[in-house]
């Protein structure tokens, strides 16, 4: 297997703050890998690091095993889709995206050549005339797109490149941005704050908070079984219960995560592997595709349970805000989180 | 509960200037016409009256024996530019001016660079504050301190000798067209007075555009594998070139006006400001002096266009 991008313990300051802090990573190469995390939990930073535009204060960085801490940006084999794009004002689209192979001395027909074909594997044949402040923000975005390939980089740094897209744009570019990734065969490493776009693209996410990495994962296994309880609330929704009643809940763990759309309203006996908790629902939110509701337990605590609108029927009707209802879910749909375990072992060692 | 409310309904009842304000907002063109008139007036009368009353006495008679101006219109002034004596002090404003502005140009872009990309907070501060403070000082005191410091026995000389470079100084004085008998008396020194003087006219608009330009565009080059110079040449000069523009502007026009400069550094001979003053005052042909002034404004109208071909505007 062969690495693209290697971090070892790579820490970053700036002054008081911790940017990056004593982070590992391996991304592999060919792969679709995404960063996702709050804004200023370190996420942009690290890509950042990747790119050269910051050097990190410890650690190491080998981009295709060569150490790249030290190096400046114009010496490595990556290229970046800025999120503000970062289109040159003065040059029109052809020259925008031949300016790569223009500054490392291909000759001009070659460049034009190669800029031509990569506008049209990007939708945009026909358009290296405009300027760049003749487009739409979905075609700037392609531009920066084909400027970044037609260099042939081995990894693509994706700074939140969809960001200011309206939803639909957003959407048909995610799913465009996969098939080239897929197509071309490079390293794309994509950094977003939208946990459904890092969910749908990737291969892998990292999750980051506060400058650490919280969980590197497939989606899949992100969202199914969160290692912390930050990664269980950032992607998608969870119920984080903690203390007394998740140990008697689980009987073992002292916090899980369960997904609000696990849990499910029923009537009659209990089967073995469910666990049943009672409340007074104080809160119902029609949502379309599902519905949310808002439990208080006899307890304390709160619980939000989803279901599905799956009839064509609207069957919210059957509840109503201040009535006493049963949730139900299966034991396995328990997550146990480790972070808030160790946590609380270590408050109760004091 | 009610009547609390009705605290926060709107109030029917209007003044006089609630309604003029309202009116306003309705009728934007009458806004922004009241708005506008009294400067286009004064624009209007004042300062382009005068100016074109002033270009029109350049077709007035001058009358050599009696020194009367009498308004029998003729061309006789606008020719008289091209005797070979005026047309001389037309080509050494000329050449002075756009020797200064490239001058200017290479001095403040350095500094206009580290001031946009560089400073923040109260480092910008101090920089502006620098950059400006020459201009609280008269420009006259300036010009004469520049005389005392570039004469015979000035600063400048003495600092020159004491660096070991009297011989240096010397030579560069010989060269003819460049230099003079000392510093003072130079076009060498004439010409730094003037960069001097106009310096700042050109780092604020150099600053103001390097200042527009987003940092992400830099380390877009960068990352595309251009090497530093490269990113000086392909993004930041062509991108700064509307700054240089409104920079050069200044100086050159400036330059092109100067009567108090000319006169008091440099060798003999006039520049068009000075033979405008001489023109009306000591020697009372307005006519040749109305005609004289005209050629600052067509030799800025030619240097404008070109700028405008080469693309200055561009990116405004």
């Amino acid at each position: 297997m062969t690495l693209a991008v290697q971090f070892t313990h790579v820490s970053r300051h700036f002054g008081e703050v911790m940017a990056v802090d004593r982070v590992s990573i391996d991304i592999k190469d060919g792969e679709f890998f995404s960063m996702l995390g709050p804004s200023g939990s370190g996420k942009t930073t690290c890509l950042r690091l990747i790119a050269g535009f910051e050097q990190p204060s410890a650690g190491s960085i080998r981009i295709h095993g060569e150490e790249a801490a030290g190096t400046p940006p114009y010496q490595r084999d990556v290229n970046t889709v800025f999120q503000d794009y970062a289109l040159f004002p003065h040059m029109n689209v052809r020259d925008n995206v031949a300016y790569g192979l223009k500054v490392k001395g291909v000759v001009k027909s070659e460049r034009l050549a190669r800029a031509e074909e990569a506008l049209s594997m990007v939708a945009l044949g026909g358009y290296g005339h405009r300027k760049p402040v003749q487009l739409s923000g979905g075609q700037r975005q392609r531009v920066a797109l084909a400027r970044a390939l037609v260099n042939r980089p081995r990894v693509l740094l994706l700074d939140e490149p969809l960001g200011a897209l309206d939803l639909k744009l957003r959407e048909q570019m995610q799913s465009e941005l996969k098939k080239l990734q897929r197509q071309l065969g490079i390293t794309f490493i994509f950094v977003t704050h939208d946990q459904t776009e890092a969910l749908s693209m990737s291969d892998r996410v990292a999750v980051f908070n506060k400058g650490r990495i919280e969980q590197v994962d497939t989606p899949r296994n992100l969202y199914m079984k969160p290692a912390t309880s930050f990664v269980a609330e950032f992607v998608g929704t969870s119920n984080v219960l903690r203390g007394e009643l998740a140990h008697q809940l689980s009987g073992n763990a002292r916090a899980f995560s369960i997904r609000p759309e696990h849990i499910r309203f029923a009537e009659g006996p209990v089967a073995s592997h469910e666990i049943e908790v009672s409340g007074l629902l104080y809160d119902i939110q029609y949502q379309g595709s599902a519905t949310r509701y808002e439990l208080k337990l006899d307890t304390g605590q709160t619980l939000s349970v989803s279901q599905a609108n799956t009839q064509w029927l609207d069957t919210s009707a059957q509840h109503q805000t201040g009535q006493r209802i049963c949730a139900r879910w299966a034991r396995e749909a328990m997550i146990p989180l480790h972070d808030v375990a160790t946590e609380s072992a270590a408050s109760e060692a004091h | 509960m009610s009547q609390t409310l009705a605290h926060y309904a709107p109030m029917h009842r209007q003044s006089p200037l609630r309604r003029f304000a309202n009116l306003l907002y309705r009728r934007p063109n009458l806004y922004l016409s009241l708005l506008l008139i009294p400067p286009l007036l004064w624009f209007g009368a004042i300062y382009l009256g005068s100016l074109l009353g002033l270009l029109w006495q350049g077709f007035y008679t001058f009358d050599d024996f009696s020194m009367a101006v009498t308004p029998d219109l003729t061309l006789a002034n606008f020719g008289a530019l091209f005797s070979p004596s005026n047309f001389d002090v037309i080509q050494r404003t000329l050449t002075m001016a756009i020797a200064v502005s490239i001058a200017s140009a290479i001095v403040a872009f350095p500094v206009a660079y580290y001031m946009a990309r560089y400073t923040t907070g109260k480092t910008k501060a101090f920089f502006y504050i620098a950059v400006m403070m020459p201009m609280w000082a008269s420009y006259i005191v300036k010009a004469y301190a520049w005389t005392l410091l570039l004469a015979k026995g000035g600063v400048a000389q003495w600092f020159v000798q004491h660096l070991g470079l009297a011989p240096v100084l010397q030579l560069i004085l010989g060269i003819p067209g460049v230099g003079g008998s000392t510093l003072s008396t130079s076009h060498l020194g004439r010409f730094m007075v003037f960069v001097y003087i106009w310096l700042p006219f050109m780092i604020l608009p150099i600053q103001a555009s390097l200042e527009r330009l987003p940092p992400s565009l830099l380390q877009a080059s960068a990352d595309l594998g251009a090497k530093p110079r490269q990113t000086f040449m392909q993004v930041i000069l062509p991108l700064s070139v509307p700054g240089i523009a409104a920079g050069s502007i200044f100086t050159f026009s400036l330059t092109l006006g100067d009567f108090i400069v000319p006169q008091l550094i440099g060798p003999p001979g006039y520049f068009i400001g000075s033979m405008v003053y001489a023109q009306q005052g000591a020697i009372g042909n307005m006519p040749m002096a109305a005609a004289f002034t005209l050629v600052p404004i067509v030799l800025i109208a030619i240097y404008l266009s070109i700028v405008k071909r080469l693309g200055a505007f561009d990116a405004l």
